[in-house]
């Protein structure tokens, strides 16, 4: 079996794991200056019991990166070390307000309410930024720099899109509503990042040019593209009608914001394979010593099953709308 | 590049440094609160229920801090010690991926259930979840000191291909200083815990003396740590023995014995001199050390030297070490005549509540001390005989570390506030003045602190 493979496929997994999943609760986080401060407990009501599982992806991701991939490891973080840092900063700080915005006095209480909301910020444009560093094999340069922070920006709006529709399945009444039309502009803002990222990309990378273009591929890769599209109007058309007959599409807005990102990731993933760091190491180049990759194997097979096991149980036991006073 | 290396030490320390002080207080206050959960479970007492919500918050809140430091952590191995991934990664990785596969996911999946599934999930689903994090958080120290304890105690490991791999991964795992440094550890862990819970309601009783569930938790607190200290008193002998035998130059350093001799003294306070090798106005025990390491008083120890260059800093390790005991002495002193002042169920004097709200952190004091010792006594070496932490830096640049240095720091110091503020306010929260009825009025109050 090639190893090497298997765990970059693993690894893709956990990160898209993470990006969608702490994608919804962080943007739920970005979200909260937006609400009325009962609204505020009920949207941290709603992601509460999962944001530390979810956060968890993002540890399992590095750790198999650091395992499978371990030159990649140094090279990518040594490369990204001060946006790596600040993201840190920024989870730590909205991490920690979970607890501290309920349990500090005063304006204390104000304080932590406001660094959750900064903290999400920072942590989602981060993610962004390294991932615009990423793609770009982290070349110097201010047009380079221009793209990172601009995927900054589109991933921050896309973390909004997954955090209104992730409150549209779990809230009801006037939070509902005004999350249906947070959705819109989280739809809106993220159409617009993907679009210049997608413009952008083939500029800035010739080897992703190259995967691209190269008729008659393209035509099938078109795909991707239509796919995003479709993903997104239906997004647009559930949250209209929802406006429009009061009644929440529940689930419908989220799934479809789920499916933007996964084709988003699908078709990152195809620009970049094979390469862990572009141009430079392909996973194979990159992969550990066989003895580390079959202790590794051996290992997630036998855990992972139980992971998604507890975890669709800890969704089933908080799943419902969400209720301000859940913490008792 | 010296640079480079005293900045990402200095980061890494303080990192570490930080993040254990809150996993030493969660692996054994978890299981202070699957007692407390399954006590209200026997008898639907509300005092109780009411302890175990107080303490359960307290616990949220460490364990928040303890996640989000962690995760620092998990980057900062490639990014400080790239070489270190580079020739020991496949020991090193595969055994931080356990942890995060095996302890990580189940503690923060079944913490969720425990917080806030109380009404939702039955009885027995939340009582396994107590128990779940509980020993989620002892899988996680099980992992990860397996893997500090191999880069202390290197077995099982041969190089092949360019780098260090692992033949034998049982003898990877249970490397010879794992069983030790586990069982150190934990009951560290342990005594941490005994005394937060002990020094918090000691503070809590000095509002409320009348509050009687935090009169139990202080006898609770009391009786654990009085019979833990003397077992970790055990235990830390035999791990000295085991360094002794697998790293003999730490405890030289530890002892400040500079030239190898028999009969050596146990030194109880000098001021270590490297420059001129010996001891400054130091108070000795004479054929101490020997008969505490060899069990015979002219047994012969090695001093510092006999290892020429490879070797760690005296005075650190010396001092912390000291500390270290020190406050073990300190802590079975305070919490054996804690007991003897409250045997036979008499409140505890207002004196006994003031010395053990001055020792609630005492555990902390001991365990950094602890691993200042065990860490730097590792120098110059990151994997012992293996790998020099001087090779294992990176090429980040000097500025970018300070930079992130300044970052972390400021950090840290805002959570660390606001950690001791909530904790020092739930602490007195809902405890009444001196009030014969506040006894009544105790449970309510302690209910409405949710
Ligand atoms: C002896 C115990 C111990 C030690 C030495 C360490 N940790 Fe730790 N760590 C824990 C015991 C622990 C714990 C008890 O399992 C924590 C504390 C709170 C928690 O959530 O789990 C934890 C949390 C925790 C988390 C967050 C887990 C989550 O998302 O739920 C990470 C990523 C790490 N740690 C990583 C590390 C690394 C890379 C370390 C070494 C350099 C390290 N820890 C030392
Ligand atoms: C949890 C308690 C721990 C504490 C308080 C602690 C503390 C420290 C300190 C103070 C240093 C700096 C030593 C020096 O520069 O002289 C250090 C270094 C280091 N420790 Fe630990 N450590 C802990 C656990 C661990 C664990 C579990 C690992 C690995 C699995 C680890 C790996 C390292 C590494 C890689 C270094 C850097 C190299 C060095 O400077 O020695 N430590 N630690
Ligand atoms: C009083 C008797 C004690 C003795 C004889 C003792 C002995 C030791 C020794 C020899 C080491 C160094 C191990 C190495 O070579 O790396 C050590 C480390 C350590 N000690 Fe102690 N200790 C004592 C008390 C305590 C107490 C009271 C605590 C905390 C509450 C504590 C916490 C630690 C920790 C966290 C470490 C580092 C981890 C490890 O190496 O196990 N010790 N101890």
């Amino acid at each position: 079996m090639d190893l090497p493979l298997v765990f970059m496929f693993l690894m893709g997994a956990s990160v898209l794991a993470y990006v969608v999943l702490d994608g919804y609760d962080l943007g739920v986080g970005m979200l909260m200056p937006a609400a009325s401060a009962p609204e505020q407990s009920t949207m941290v009501a709603s992601i509460g019991p999962f944001w530390d599982a979810n956060e968890t992806w993002l540890v399992l991701g590095i750790g198999i990166l650091l395992a499978a991939f371990p030159i990649a490891h140094g090279v990518v973080l040594g490369a990204l070390y001060l946006p790596v840092v600040a993201m840190l900063v920024g989870l730590m700080l909205r991490g920690v307000a979970f607890e501290l915005r309920v349990k500090a006095q005063g304006w204390h209480r104000d304080l932590w309410n406001w660094l959750f909301w900064a903290g999400s910020f920072i942590a989602a444009f981060c993610q962004g930024v390294m991932l615009g560093r990423y793609i770009t094999g982290f070349e110097r340069g201010f047009g380079y720099w221009a793209f990172a922070l601009m995927v900054g920006a589109s991933l921050c709006g896309g973390y909004v899109l997954l955090g209104a529709t992730w409150l549209i399945l779990k809230t009801e009444g006037e939070l509902q509503r005004k999350a249906l039309g947070w959705a819109r502009w989280g739809l809106l803002w993220v159409a617009l990042g993907v679009g210049l990222v997608s413009l952008a990309t083939p500029l800035v990378s010739e080897t992703v040019r190259d995967k691209w273009f190269d008729f008659p591929r393209t035509l099938w890769l078109m795909i991707f593209p239509a796919a995003t599209l479709a993903a997104g109007f239906m997004v647009w058309r559930w949250t209209s009608a929802a406006r429009r007959s009061g009644k929440g599409q529940d689930a419908k807005p989220f799934c479809a914001a789920v499916a933007i990102f996964a084709i988003a990731f699908l078709g990152l993933a195809y620009s970049i394979f094979p390469f862990v760091v572009i141009d430079r190491l392909t996973l194979w180049d990159a992969a550990a010593h066989p003895t580390a990759l079959r202790a590794l194997f051996l290992g997630a097979v036998i855990v992972l099953p139980f992971i998604v096991g507890y975890t669709i149980l800890s969704y089933r036991i908080f799943g419902g709308k969400a209720k301000a006073d859940l913490y008792d | 590049m010296e640079d480079a290396l005293v900045l990402a030490r200095a980061q890494f320390g303080l990192n570490i440094g930080f993040h254990i002080l809150f996993p030493s207080l969660t692996i054994a206050l978890a299981w202070y609160l699957v007692g407390f959960r399954i006590l209200y479970q026997r008898t639907r007492d509300p005092a109780w229920l009411a302890t175990y919500k107080l303490w359960l918050k307290i616990f949220a809140l460490t364990f928040a801090m303890g996640v989000v430091t962690g995760v620092t952590m998990s980057f900062q191995f490639g990014t400080n010690w790239p070489r270190y991934m580079t020739t020991v990664g496949a020991i090193a990785g595969p055994l931080l991926s356990f942890e995060v596969l095996t302890a990580f996911f189940l503690e923060a999946t079944f913490l969720g259930i425990m917080l806030f599934g109380m009404n939702r999930v039955p009885d027995w689903l939340h009582i396994t979840s107590a128990l779940v994090v509980a020993c989620g958080t002892i899988v996680s120290a099980f992992w990860i000191l397996a893997l500090n304890s191999w880069m202390q105690t290197p077995a099982g490991h041969v190089f092949a291909d360019g780098q260090w791999i692992a033949a034998d991964w049982m003898a990877v795992i249970f490397n010879p200083s794992f069983p030790y440094r586990l069982a150190h550890m934990l009951i560290a862990s342990g005594l941490t815990a005994s005394f937060v819970v002990a020094g918090l309601s000691a503070w809590r009783l000095l509002r409320a003396p009348f509050d009687t569930s935090a009169a139990t938790t202080l006898r609770a607190g009391i009786t654990i740590a009085a019979v833990l200290v003397p077992v970790q008193m055990f235990v830390g002998d035999q791990h000295g023995l085991n360094t002794l035998k697998h790293q003999p130059a730490k405890i030289a350093a530890m002892e400040a014995l500079w030239h190898t001799e028999r009969g050596a003294p146990l030194v109880l306070f000098a001021i270590p001199d490297e420059e001129k090798r010996r001891n400054d106005y130091s108070i000795e025990l004479p054929y101490g050390a020997s008969l505490i390491l060899t069990h015979d008083a002219r047994g012969e120890l090695k001093g510092i030297d006999a290892f020429a260059l490879d070797r760690p800093a005296v005075a650190p390790l010396f001092f912390s070490f000291r500390a270290m005991v020190g406050l073990g002495v300190l802590m079975l002193v305070v919490s054996w005549f804690g007991l003897w002042a409250m045997r036979r169920g008499r409140a505890a004097p207002r004196w006994l509540l003031w010395t053990f709200a001055a020792f609630t952190f005492s555990g902390w004091g001991a365990t950094l001390a602890g691993w200042i010792t065990t860490e730097m006594g590792r120098q110059p070496w990151l994997v012992t005989g293996v790998l020099r932490t001087k090779d294992a830096v990176g090429e980040i640049s000097g500025a970018e570390l300070g930079a992130s240095l300044t970052g972390y720091i400021l950090t840290y110091a805002t959570l660390f506030i606001a950690y001791m503020i909530v904790l020092t306010h739930l602490a007195g929260q809902g405890a009444a003045p001196d009030d014969p009825s506040a006894a009544a009025a105790a449970i309510p109050l302690a209910r409405a602190a949710e």
